[in-house]
């Protein structure tokens, strides 16, 4: 296979890099988007294109909204590859990836990219929690997605837990589709409720948000299911799958039955790809995350490489969609289809409602900020589930003189499973730098290499395309 | 906070780790001055190899130094499994040398014989396809056989440094990182180094920073001929165990995941992974192991090791400084055993093992 | 072995079915399943053991982010099943513990 060469590549199938498509064909660039999934929507907008569902209006209006993305996406012009996984990228923007063809078809090659633009979103924060890798035990988006693209819904006790709007809002969807849901475990702590309120005021400034929120609110509190507040710790039991949690309130514990527990913290941006490339980050207290430094048109530290959309910090659909439509234009500008004076123009009125989009989010993120029971769990705890290593084990990496993430992987092995890291990196992190009263800043994250995904030897072997220019490699012949 | 020490290693990666447990275990007071979480470091990078053979075709003191070692990594394993509780995961089944063809597998064989007839110890054996497949069912029939040699072992590098972190810490030695030494002062008999805005006192000094020791050196009149070489590595999975002997380029960690590698590039201090050199590593893991196809990569990593112009170890005490030393090699692994228990001796006092002789930077000039 | 599944069918829009198997038991689901969605669908609450310890795992994630719902697809081992469709005669199998070399 030979190299393909592109004006923008653009990674991502969800609002991020649908609009980024839209808004570069509009001025004309030549576009490649690829994505893991088969259908375009990422997350948010799963299968909108083709719901399996007789009624997807279930799903609410802002999720049906998304179709009209999808389809502008479609028309734009944008050559899209699904089932493409983009696993290696260098800082010249050559792109390694595999497609996935039914039946054995596919390949691997590598694209040159003369902008690229990553949009691959976010992932939910993992909540670790004695007894969360039980089987029974999913994320709350898990559930959501089981309902959006196989239009499957929970249907024994099935137990809701954990801080955020994704919780309420999953909760409504599932009593309007007829679930019952034998109890909501609000996590969110009481104390954060004050610092919030400082955050109130401008985030009466974003549209809608509120509102929303509150008739969700309104609807779950208007069917006869428990939503119990400001639960303190969690920890699920059975044999072999989930058959009881367990929570305390005030510090006194209940057990209720369950076979399903649907758990959620917030999303977290997914760095794998810019850690990769060695973009810098910085850690985010307010939202507790890592996310890449980006400039107001979402450049990276890296010339030519940018972020859009929840990848670059967690700020919604909405904003997602505002982001990468600016990306576009200022690639668009960058590599010469108009001028400074022209994106200008057409930014203007974008980055006006991306600043509407954002007012709501220091509001949310202070009064959803996980309890630290979820953010440092008790010594017992399995915090990274691949090589099944527990907080304990992190806490005693710390008093053998492991001052970072990367030691404690060597020492331990957290961090060396096939997820690379995406369901302990962050955990780790705080836990050490608890340990160490070092800030996380300092402390640091996990060194993120490619393969992004583990992908196949034969695929490895068969992506690269050598350069006929290029000098052959100097041996070393150590003798 | 105590702030001197008989004796400071500045390095905290397999060379420093073993030389500073050995000095721990002989009541030697002794400081490791280490980085930080995200440094170079070449322990990271370590294929895992506790190798012999093929070793010393240019000083044949080099491949006796590496037997020596390898007969005392059990025992010296041992006491780091002891103190940590935990396994390293070391096997000595010998080392399989893999030849894709007539010709490779002639020259290997050439070159094990060079050795063979200076020093009898170092035996070796010419396998065809037939004896290599009934030791190695795996082996995809392009493959020509191999060379075997028993002296040859492997273990998990990075286990093997976490164990060496519990032994020196057991034996009282004291481990700090963040500590990245910038400077070493000769003064009023021992030294003085400082790292950052704190500063320690030592009797004696050993430089076991790789790579940071062309910085350090000159510091104590010593020198350090060393340039990095980046090795990049691939590592899979875990399967199924199917292969029972470590080679020069795949082998089969006590996990069951595999370790791909053999590469070498001079990049200076780029450690990062190139789309190339991983097809080709992944390409030379599928030649003679078709059935790898479709094993799952989970992690790459590009690692600057530690080369001296012959890639053969520094051993040598400043004639300048009596008292500071500098130890570099490429084989931190393979060499840990007799660093703890040949080396260390040395650095107290004794003779230097006549086994070492040739191994100091002299032999570098011009 | 399945057991009463987790999860029901909501009334959804006419769609193709399709013939799988799962651990040798034949199962008919909706094409636009992914293997996954499938799995929890016929009530298998658990996917596969840990290669470190034969920890009993299932999808938790369900986007390709947790490496949980590792199976053996067509004879090709440790597959997100989230992240695949299902295809007519697809053969799906738990992971016990690590992969063999095949």
């Amino acid at each position: 296979m030979s190299m393909t060469h592109v004006d923008l590549l653009i990674i991502g199938a969800g609002p991020a890099g649908m609009s980024c498509a839209i808004q570069a064909r509009e001025a004309g660039l030549d576009v490649l988007l690829l994505d893991e999934n088969q259908q375009p929507g990422g997350q948010i907008y799963r299968s909108v294109a083709q719901s399996p569902l007789a009624d997807p209006d279930l799903l609410g209006k802002d999720y049906t909204a998304g179709a009209v993305l999808v389809k502008r996406f479609l028309a734009s012009g944008a050559t899209y590859w699904p089932g493409t996984l983009a696993w290696q990228i260098t800082r010249d923007r050559q792109v390694s990836f595999t497609r996935n063809g039914a039946n054995g078809s596919g390949g691997s090659g590598q694209i040159q990219a003369r902008a690229l633009v990553i949009a691959n979103g976010a992932q939910e924060r993992p909540v670790p929690f004695p007894g969360w890798t039980l089987p029974g035990v999913m994320g709350i988006g898990a559930a959501q997605t089981l309902l959006k693209s196989a239009a499957l819904l929970p249907s024994q006790r099935v137990v809701l837990a954990g801080s955020g709007p994704l919780l309420y809002l999953f909760a409504w969807q599932l009593i309007r589709s007829g679930s019952s849901v034998a109890a909501i475990l609000d996590t969110t702590p009481r104390a954060n409720r004050f610092p919030a309120l400082r955050y109130l005021f401008s985030a009466l400034r974003a549209p809608g948000y509120l509102l929303k929120g509150m008739g969700l609110l309104k609807t779950i509190r208007g069917s006869a299911t428990p939503h119990i507040q400001h639960v303190e710790s969690l920890s699920a039991q059975g044999q072999g799958a989930v058959g009881s949690v367990r929570y305390t309130v005030k510090g006194r514990e209940t057990q209720i039955d369950s076979d399903l527990l649907l758990v959620h913290q917030g999303v977290i941006p997914n760095v794998q790809l810019t850690r990769s490339l060695g973009c810098e980050h910085r850690w985010d207290e307010m939202q507790l995350c890592w996310r890449p430094e980006l400039d107001e048109w979402g450049q990276t530290s890296l010339t030519g490489i940018y972020v859009a959309g929840d990848g670059g910090g967690i700020d919604g659909a909405k904003v997602a969609e505002l982001s990468g439509a600016v990306a576009a234009l200022q690639i668009g500008q960058q590599l010469g289809f108009f001028t400074e004076s022209v994106r200008d123009t057409e930014a203007r009125p974008l980055k006006r409602q991306l600043n509407a989009h954002r007012a709501i989010r220091p509001f949310l993120d202070t009064l959803y900020r996980p309890a630290d029971i979820f953010r440092r769990p008790s010594d017992p705890t399995i915090v990274c589930r691949c090589e099944e290593v527990s907080a304990g084990d992190i806490r005693a990496m710390s008093r053998l003189g492991c001052s970072g993430p990367n030691q404690a992987k060597s020492f331990s092995r957290c961090g060396m499973g096939p997820c690379q890291g995406r369901m302990c990196g962050i955990t780790v992190g705080e836990i050490l730098a608890e340990a160490r009263h070092a800030p996380m800043q300092k402390v640091g994250y996990y060194r993120i290499r490619p393969p992004i995904k583990p992908v196949q030897l034969i695929d490895l072997a068969n992506a690269y395309v050598p350069d006929a220019d290029a000098a052959p490699m100097a041996a070393f012949v150590p003798k | 906070m105590k702030n001197d020490y008989d004796y400071v290693v500045v390095g905290g990666g397999l060379v420093g780790m073993a030389i500073a447990y050995g000095l721990a275990k002989r009541g030697v007071s002794t400081l490791v001055l280490d980085g930080e979480d995200s440094s170079v470091r070449a322990a990271r990078g370590n294929f895992g190899l506790v190798w012999v053979s093929s070793k010393g075709s240019r000083q044949i003191d080099y491949a006796r130094w590496s037997l020596e070692s390898s007969q005392l990594w059990p025992g010296f394993c041992q006491e780091l499994e002891d103190a940590s509780g935990m396994k390293l995961g070391y096997e000595k089944p010998g080392g399989i040398m893999i030849a894709m063809n007539e010709e490779s597998l002639a020259s290997s064989a050439a070159a094990l014989e060079k050795l063979h007839a200076q020093d009898s110890r170092l035996s070796y054996e010419v396998l065809d396809h037939r004896q290599l497949k009934q030791r190695i069912p795996a082996v995809g029939p392009d493959v020509t056989g191999a060379v075997y040699s028993p002296h040859d072992g492997h273990v998990s590098p990075l286990y093997t440094l976490r164990g060496l972190f519990a032994a020196f810490e057991h034996a009282g030695g004291v481990y700090r990182s963040d500590a990245r030494v910038d400077l070493i002062v000769p003064r009023d008999g021992g030294f003085r180094l400082t790292a950052g805005r704190q500063t320690f006192d030592a009797g004696k000094v050993v430089l076991c920073a790789g790579l940071g020791n062309r910085v350090l050196a000159p510091m104590v009149g010593l020198r350090a001929p060393v340039v990095p070489l980046r090795g990049q590595i691939l590592v899979t999975e875990r399967v199924k165990r199917f292969l029972d002997y470590p080679t020069l380029s795949v082998r089969q960690t006590a996990e069951g995941s595999l370790l791909l590698g053999d590469s070498a590039e001079d990049v200076d201090m780029d450690d990062g992974v190139t789309p190339g050199i991983i097809a080709h590593i992944a390409q030379k893991a599928i030649a003679p192991f078709p059935l790898l196809k479709n094993v799952r990569v989970v992690r790459a990593w590009g690692s600057l090791r530690i080369m001296t112009p012959d890639s053969m170890p520094v051993y040598e005490e400043s004639l300048a400084h009596p008292g500071a030393f500098v130890a570099l090699c490429h084989s931190g692994v393979t060499l840990a055993a007799a660093h703890c228990e040949k080396l260390v001796p040395w650095l107290m006092g004794a003779p230097r093992p006549s086994l070492l002789e040739y191994f100091y930077a002299k032999r570098f000039a011009v | 072995m399945p057991n009463v599944s987790l999860f029901s069918a909501l009334a959804a829009a006419p769609a193709a079915q399709v013939s799988i198997l799962i651990n040798d038991r034949s199962f008919s689901v909706p094409n636009y399943m992914t293997v996954a969605a499938a799995l929890l669908s016929v009530g298998v609450t658990q996917l596969r053991e840990t290669p470190v310890s034969n920890a009993p795992r299932a999808p938790f994630c369900m986007m390709g982010a947790c490496f949980e719902c590792l199976v053996e697809i067509d004879s090709v081992p440790n597959q997100q099943a989230c992240m695949t469709l299902v295809q007519p005669g697809m053969t799906i199998r738990s992971m016990i513990g690590a992969r063999s070399l095949k």
